[in-house]
């Protein structure tokens, strides 16, 4: 066994008594009364004869309820049924998942008129079939019980129902003609659609001196600046990840949160699928200050200040014979790791990027002069075609919030952006809206921006609605309505129409300039413009139908091409960045993959999703590593085990109280190693909170998921006259409030040090690949009784069992697998999972089928980290099965691990004997899917968050996967490798007679993989791919293969492009590692062989 | 008497092979009743009108050459144009004629040969002959019977046998001591009260194990409609109305348009066949449809769906009709209709019963798991033969298995062999 360290939490890191205690205790459940008899004497046990007979009586009960005579149940059919609807089959319709800027194309699978799965369209040239958690869980944002449901007009302090739009319509054109000269500005999040911002130019000209105000929650307002300084354009280029073998980040997080993540996580992947002949990889050398979801996926990573971010540009430009004074680097490792990258960089000139997720216009002025310098202009940064996804200018914004404060605007329309939320001075803002003569929102719930205004008219989800997005130059992906609007709510583009009159279709927005043909007459609403253009520039009828059919329109040939660079502002900006103002403490401003900006934050799918890093749910929190956390809270978790047990084994973490700019929040300490040693990182998107007080208002208005999730930390923004600041300066204090829960969830599985990953260097692997899994490969051959050689069939004492026709399989490539959790998301989505909310997530019962494992290994300062998505592993031989007294865990002849609910009786063994920890309990009725109504209610608040009881309003109940079981109380579940697709294409095959339709199947978590790490598909026939993917077998690893539990799911290795040795770390930087109490289990020497 | 017997037996066989031989010629007609079952039946009759004209005798009414073609591959494009066809349409108009593109001319001729060839049945409603549906009396009671008989003869035997006994003891003079009364004696006790035990414990748990089945459930439906008159007599494919048994998990229950394609002109029952309810009320036919008319808001007098004036986009006062569910799986069991229909080729009457001599449906089966299961294990599957290239394609990567047949190891592939009885086919 390689001596390499992997862990996961402080105490597997010290080998802690409480660990290992709670390690062993893993459901950490509290004992029925009746259980007692079996520890204690029984004369002598705490068991009353009241226990027994309440048992008993209620058994008695139970069974006379269920024998109560059957109801009636009646089936309605359609009067006229549509023609597209047969009962119980799906329908697949392209569309596109807009939120602001990001666009992405999806395909929605609709039963019965309810969408209930949002997938990757693999047609999309840009995001290749990829989703993100986002995407996957925007389909329960239509079924969010917050949505506005009519139209609305403020009426003292409430608001009131407006019947009809034309009455609405009228109030607003009457407050409209009443505005005496002042202007009318129109505030939306950033948009691409070429038709609605052709009616917003339409609505424009109408109103003179009216302006349109894009914003974005999240700027990216210092690129659009850089770029205009250095390229003389105002936009964001593409980025070819694919065609870069350096790629040198400072801050990044371009497989997170970045830009297009969706995209650049299929670019970065197709470098980063090792190949077995000639094996190679990109180099990717983050800079940054937390740990971000990129930086963790680096191959060599450098930590630095958030304010030292403009220096490590600048020394990165000198390095690379820039111009520039470069400035003086403290740190020696920094230092080093600077030299590196730009000797990586010149090593692969042409083929080089660098990346920046500063928004400080004169970082980037430094950050394109470092890819002018690198060749990166027209090679890796295509300016041929601008990414659409953000537009706003900060500067633009700022003053309009000065306007509306000063009261010279006169009417403010507000579309799509959350600024009371979401800008510096949130509240102040949100007063001066509240004072304007005229005020409309058409956001979709009441948030908080929503609530100051006048009226507000609801506008559709994107599932309802109809357009179209341009994420890039020519690239357009369309948006069909799949469902009908479920409340009287109406598109904004329809909302504008009404105030600016009809609209003819034109191309005076076309951005391609291609010559659309004339459409005739003018359309009164947007579903007929929007046709009307498109059929336009469609060219008729079959190819518009064609276009939406495939839900995108993009260009034949791709250009690739730079822009001329102008390096005039270089010494300005170089000159600026030295004025930067560091600080004893810094705090950095992150989005979370979840979370983002907030404006998703009351799903329940993304508050319940783990976050990569940290793996908490439902809360933010201040990140910092724990040198800083010794010397804030006192705690030594990495060299106390009592400090570490004090900090890990409960759910409550110490306090600590950050003040930056006069205002101060107090934030639960969440220690991670690898976040630079001054930094405290806190998210983005938490605290959404209305201004009505109280809680029945907020679960009503921000929802039950948003409501007391986090604090808002975008107070700490700041804006320096030219841009928006995501770090700064600040004091931290350790505070006297009371520790605060958080709900973390890796620390719930404990691996007891077993092999669980393999991994090895580039270098290494090409010198001998057959050395990475040597090790498993000598495991195994000891298992193998002598005289015989078959490892599956001969090292057991079990016998073999034949898979006679299909046998599913699945393979995890552990090198282009990020860690962004689509799959989790998506797992969710398709197999009914349950949302069980903060308390219980605090008590190890979250539900997800399959998770993804965060490993730490190597320095300790600054560790490698691991992402595993770990699921059942469908063993050929499992140990579930042997131990279910009831036999609800069974095999099937196609190599399933079934579960059958109906059959379980919650004895857990299975759970128990489960060396993969995936078998989850439904330790309560999480959908209320009981005989007994109500019986949740007495657990609300107690046992129960409000979440859950709002995850079971009919509303959000409209998401559930009809071909799927709702798991009630008391069975386990897990994976089941998406059976019911399974059985679905093997029906398909049986129909069509063609075996090959179930060659590759589609899981839901590999659909949803925006980097297609995941791999499955029938293993019996050599055509399919995951045949394919396993004849590598310098890399094919079966996790804890030495257990011969012969695991249906395969990992394949992970290569990392460093010159570190990351197969055996270094013996000095082990010290810390090594095993030094006594009582605790020692560390198994390695094999020698 | 042996020798009658061969007599007997040669003759039946001769008989069977005439019959065999016989209806061999008529295999083209067979093919065109099967046409006329699955494409005509639901709205054409052979000797009298139904939804549309009877087709006998329609060599005597339409023009000669292709005309009949043309109209079955296109009757809307032949109402345009065509002078004979816009007469038709004028007397059965609003109903126009499903178009049937995809029927070849030589299947139309076979459909119109059956029509030719066909001769008014004797009065013998039913149609299909299926397999399964014969009706196994009950013989449980019998046996109950029979067995107390038994136990009442063997007692009173014992009891004689002791008498005798006791007899040949005095005559004897062997003295014995007095006998226990039967209800004295502890083993006769112990025996009795395991014995109810266990018969007590057979039938509760039977009971409990049937809590929520429903076997012959028969409830009565909103709308009278008798699967007899549709299925039987109007020998109407059980597909036109539940489509979706050949394409979905769901048959599904046909909406009030598919009623109405017939019922628009078939608005009075004239049956000969009484109506009557399971308790024997009779019913009106006539009545039921308009019932059905109210639901779909049609207007019998004006031949018209009644005009839309709440702009509903559904005719003023029409509703979906809530029919009672009869079969009920539960939640946690998937099933599949068309895997039954279309991939294990099933007769609906394999699980629902004899449904077209039912006036209202009654639960044929059980539907529990034992009879699921059952059925699994004995039902062959299509296989592929790679020989022949017979059977479904889908089969042929069970290698194992074609081995096996090969080798003679086994002889037929069950649906459980191919994992028709593992838990996750049904439950997940």
């Amino acid at each position: 066994m390689s001596n390499k360290k992997y862990w996961q939490s402080f105490g597997e890191f010290n080998h802690s008594k409480s660990f290992s205690e709670s390690a062993q205790h893993e459901f950490n459940e509290e004992l029925l009364p009746i259980e007692e008899l079996q520890k204690e004497n029984l004369l002598e046990s705490k068991t009353p004869r009241r226990d027994f007979l309440k048992y008993l009586g209620f058994s008695t009960a139970a069974a006379a309820i269920a024998s109560c005579k059957t109801p009636v149940r009646h089936t309605v059919p359609f009067l006229n049924r549509p023609e597209t609807i047969i009962p119980g089959i799906a329908n697949y319709y392209a569309s596109t998942f807009v939120n602001s800027g990001t666009a992405i194309s999806v395909v929605v699978k609709q039963r019965e008129g309810r969408p209930i799965k949002v997938e990757g369209n693999e047609l999309s040239p840009i995001t290749k079939g990829g989703t993100s958690a986002q995407v996957q869980a925007s389909v329960l944002d239509l079924y969010d019980p917050t949505r506005l449901r009519h139209p609305l007009q403020k009426s003292n302090n409430d608001f009131k129902e407006v019947t009809g739009f034309e009455a609405i319509d009228k109030l607003i054109a009457g407050s409209v003609a009443s505005l005496g000269g002042k202007p009318i500005v129109l505030l939306t999040s950033t948009i691409n659609s070429i038709t609605t911002l052709d009616i917003i130019a339409k609505f424009l000209s109408k109103y003179p001196g009216s302006r349109h105000v894009q914003y974005d929650a999240i700027s990216y307002s210092g690129m659009l600046l850089a770029n205009e300084a250095c390229y003389g354009k105002k936009a964001i280029p593409a980025y070819l990840f694919n065609k870069a073998k350096t790629i040198v980040s400072l801050g990044a997080d371009f497989l997170g949160t970045w830009l297009s993540p969706v995209e650049f996580t299929a670019q970065y992947a197709e470098n980063r699928r090792i190949k077995k002949e000639n094996p190679t990889l990109s180099k990717h050398i983050q800079f940054e200050s937390n740990l971000s979801l990129t930086g963790s996926n680096a191959d060599d990573r450098y930590m630095h200040k958030p304010s030292e971010t403009g220096n490590v540009a600048l020394a990165l430009l000198a390095k690379l014979g820039g111009a520039v004074t470069a400035p003086a680097l403290t740190d020696a490792k920094l230092q080093k790791g600077i030299e590196a990258a730009a000797a990586a960089l010149n090593a692969s000139k042409g083929e080089a990027l660098v990346v920046c997720g500063s928004n400080d216009a004169n970082i980037q002025i430094i950050v394109n002069a470092i890819n002018e310098a690198i060749g990166a202009n027209g090679t890796t940064i295509n300016w041929a075609v601008t990414n659409n996804v953000a537009k706003g200018t900060d500067a633009e914004f700022v003053m309009l919030a000065n306007d509306i404060d000063k009261g010279t605007v006169g009417g403010l329309l507000v579309y799509g952006v959350n600024p009371v939320y979401s800008y510096i001075d949130g509240k102040k803002l949100g007063d001066a809206i509240a004072k304007l003569p005229l005020s409309v929102s058409y956001n979709s719930t009441m948030d908080e921006t929503a609530e100051v205004c006048k009226y507000i008219i609801p506008a559709h989800h994107w599932l309802e609605s109809w357009g179209d997005a341009e994420p890039q130059t020519g690239n357009f992906s369309l948006i069909q309505p799949v469902i009908n609007p479920l409340f009287k709510t109406r598109q904004f583009e329809d909302s504008l129409i009404a105030l600016t009159g009809s609209v003819t279709a034109s191309a005076a927005n076309d951005s391609t300039g291609a010559a659309v043909a004339p459409v005739s007459g003018a359309q009164s609403n947007y579903a007929d413009y929007f046709k009307a253009y498109w059929l336009g520039k469609t060219g008729g009828n079959s190819n518009w139908e064609k276009a939406l059919q495939d839900g995108i329109i993009s260009p034949a040939t791709v250009s690739v091409s730079g822009a001329a660079f102008n390096g005039a502002k270089l010494a300005e900006a170089s000159a600026k960045i030295a004025t930067v103002k560091s600080g004893k403490y810094e705090v950095v401003l992150y989005q979370k993959v979840s979370i983002g900006n907030g404006s998703q934050a009351n799903n329940p799918w993304l508050q319940e999703l783990p976050d990569p890093i940290s793996k908490v749910t439902w809360d933010n929190y201040a990140l910092m590593c724990p040198s800083l956390a010794k010397e804030l809270t006192g705690l030594d978790v990495l060299n106390s085990q009592r400090d570490a047990d004090k900090y890990e084994v409960t759910p409550e973490k110490p306090v600590v109280k950050v003040t930056v700019n006069g205002k101060s929040m107090e934030l639960p300490v969440m220690i991670i190693p690898g976040i630079e040693k001054s930094t405290v990182a806190i998210a983005l998107g938490y605290g959404r909170q209305s201004r009505a007080e109280g809680d029945a208002v907020n679960y009503d208005r921000i929802g039950r998921a948003a409501y007391k999730s986090g604090k808002n930390a975008f107070v700490f923004t700041s804006f320096d006259g030219q841009g928006i600041h995501y770090n700064a300066v600040a004091t931290i204090e350790k505070s006297s409030a009371d520790a605060y829960p958080l709900a973390q969830t890796q620390v719930h599985g404990f691996t007891e040090n077993r092999p669980v990953i393999y991994e090895t260097s580039l270098k290494e692997y090409v010198k001998s690949p057959q050395a990475l899994l040597a090790e498993a490969v000598h495991e195994r051959t000891e298992l193998i009784p002598e005289g015989y050689t078959d490892y599956v069939k001969d090292a057991t004492i079990y016998p073999y069992f034949d898979k006679p026709g299909i046998k599913w399989g699945m393979s995890i490539d552990l090198n282009t697998c990020t860690g962004c959790s689509a799959c989790v998301v998506a797992c969710t989505a398709e197999n009914n999972v349950s949302v069980v909310g903060k308390i219980q997530v605090q008590r190890a019962h979250e539900m997800h089928w399959l998770r993804i494992d965060r490993y730490f290994a190597g320095d300790k300062e600054n560790p490698d980290v691991f992402f595993q998505p770990m699921l059942c592993q469908h063993c050929d031989n499992a140990p579930c099965e042997n131990v279910c007294p009831v036999a609800a865990t069974n095999h099937s002849s196609e190599g399933l691990n079934q579960m059958t609910y109906n059959r379980c009786i919650g004895t857990r063994y299975c759970a128990n004997n489960c060396p993969y920890k995936v078998r989850r309990f439904n330790w309560l009725d999480y959908n209320g899917a009981d005989s007994f109504p109500n019986n949740q209610e007495p657990l609300r608040g107690q046992d129960l968050d409000e979440v859950v009881f709002a995850m079971n309003d009919d509303l959000p109940r409209m998401v559930l996967n009809p071909d799927v079981t709702v798991r009630s109380r008391g069975v386990i579940e897990k994976c089941s490798f998406c059976v019911q697709r399974l059985q679905e294409s093997k029906l398909e095959a049986k129909k069509q007679q063609d075996p090959a339709l179930v060659r590759n199947v589609k899981v839901a978590c590999a659909q949803a993989c925006p980097s297609h790490s995941i791999t499955f598909g029938n293993v019996n026939d050599p055509a399919s791919d995951i045949s394919k993917v396993r004849t590598d077998s310098t890399r094919t690893f079966y996790v804890m293969e030495h257990l011969h539990v012969l695991p249906n799911v395969s990992y394949l290795a992970k290569v990392r492009n460093t010159d570190r040795d990351v197969t055996f770390p270094v013996h000095g930087e082990h010290d810390g590692l090594a095993v030094h109490e006594e009582g605790n289990k020692k560390e198994e020497t390695p094999a020698k062989h | 008497m042996g020798r009658y017997r061969k007599i007997i037996h040669n003759f039946l066989t001769s008989i069977f092979f005439l019959v065999c031989f016989f209806s061999n010629h008529q295999l083209f007609a067979q093919n065109g009743e099967a046409l006329f079952k699955a494409n005509c039946a639901s709205c054409h009759k052979v000797d009298k009108d139904f939804a549309g004209p009877a087709l006998k005798g329609w060599k005597d009414r339409v023009p000669e050459g292709n005309w009949i073609y043309d109209w079955v591959h296109n009757p809307a494009a032949m109402i345009a144009k065509d002078p004979f066809a816009k007469e038709l349409f004028s007397k059965w108009k609003p109903t126009v004629m499903t178009a049937f593109p995809a029927l070849k001319n030589e299947e139309i001729d076979a459909i119109l040969k059956y029509v030719d060839d066909f001769a008014v049945p004797t009065e013998t409603p039913g149609g299909d002959t299926v397999a399964g549906g014969a009706k196994s009396s009950d013989n449980s009671i019998l046996y109950g019977v029979l067995s107390l008989i038994l136990a009442i003869v063997a007692l009173v035997l014992f009891q004689i046998n002791r008498k005798l006994r006791d007899f040949s003891d005095k005559e004897s003079g062997i003295e014995r001591s007095k006998p226990i009364p039967f209800f004295r004696n502890k083993a006769y006790m112990m025996t009795l009260i395991l014995a109810l035990f266990a018969t007590a414990g057979y039938f509760l748990v039977d009971f409990y194990v049937g809590l929520g089945r429903q076997k012959n459930y028969e409830p009565e439906q909103p709308i009278f409609y008798s699967h007899e008159v549709h299925a039987g007599i109007n020998q109407i494919s059980c597909l036109y109305c539940h489509g979706g048994a050949q394409d979905s998990r769901q048959a599904g229950i046909p909406t009030v348009n598919v009623c109405m394609n017939c019922h628009m002109a078939v608005s009075e029952y004239t049956g000969k066949l009484e109506l009557k309810r399971a308790d024997g009320t009779p019913v009106n036919g006539t009545d039921e449809i308009k019932k059905l008319y109210a639901y779909a808001g049609w207007n019998p007098d004006a031949k018209a769906y009644k005009p839309d004036n709440d702009g509903d986009g559904i005719p003023d006062g029409a509703k979906p009709i809530e029919w009672v569910k009869v079969h009920n799986l539960p939640d946690h069991v998937y099933f599949n209709h068309s895997q039954h229909v279309k991939v294990g080729k099933q007769q609906c009457q394999t699980c629902h019963g004899n449904i077209q001599e039912m006036p209202e449906v009654k639960q044929f089966s059980d539907l529990s798991m034992g009879w699921c299961i059952n059925c699994h294990r004995e039902t062959k599957v299509d296989f592929f033969n790679k020989e022949t290239g017979e059977g479904n394609k889908f089969y042929s990567i069970y290698e194992k298995f074609h081995n096996d047949i090969k080798n003679h190891k086994m002889d037929s592939v069950t649906v459980e062999s191919i994992g028709g009885t593992e838990c996750q086919k049904c439950h997940y």
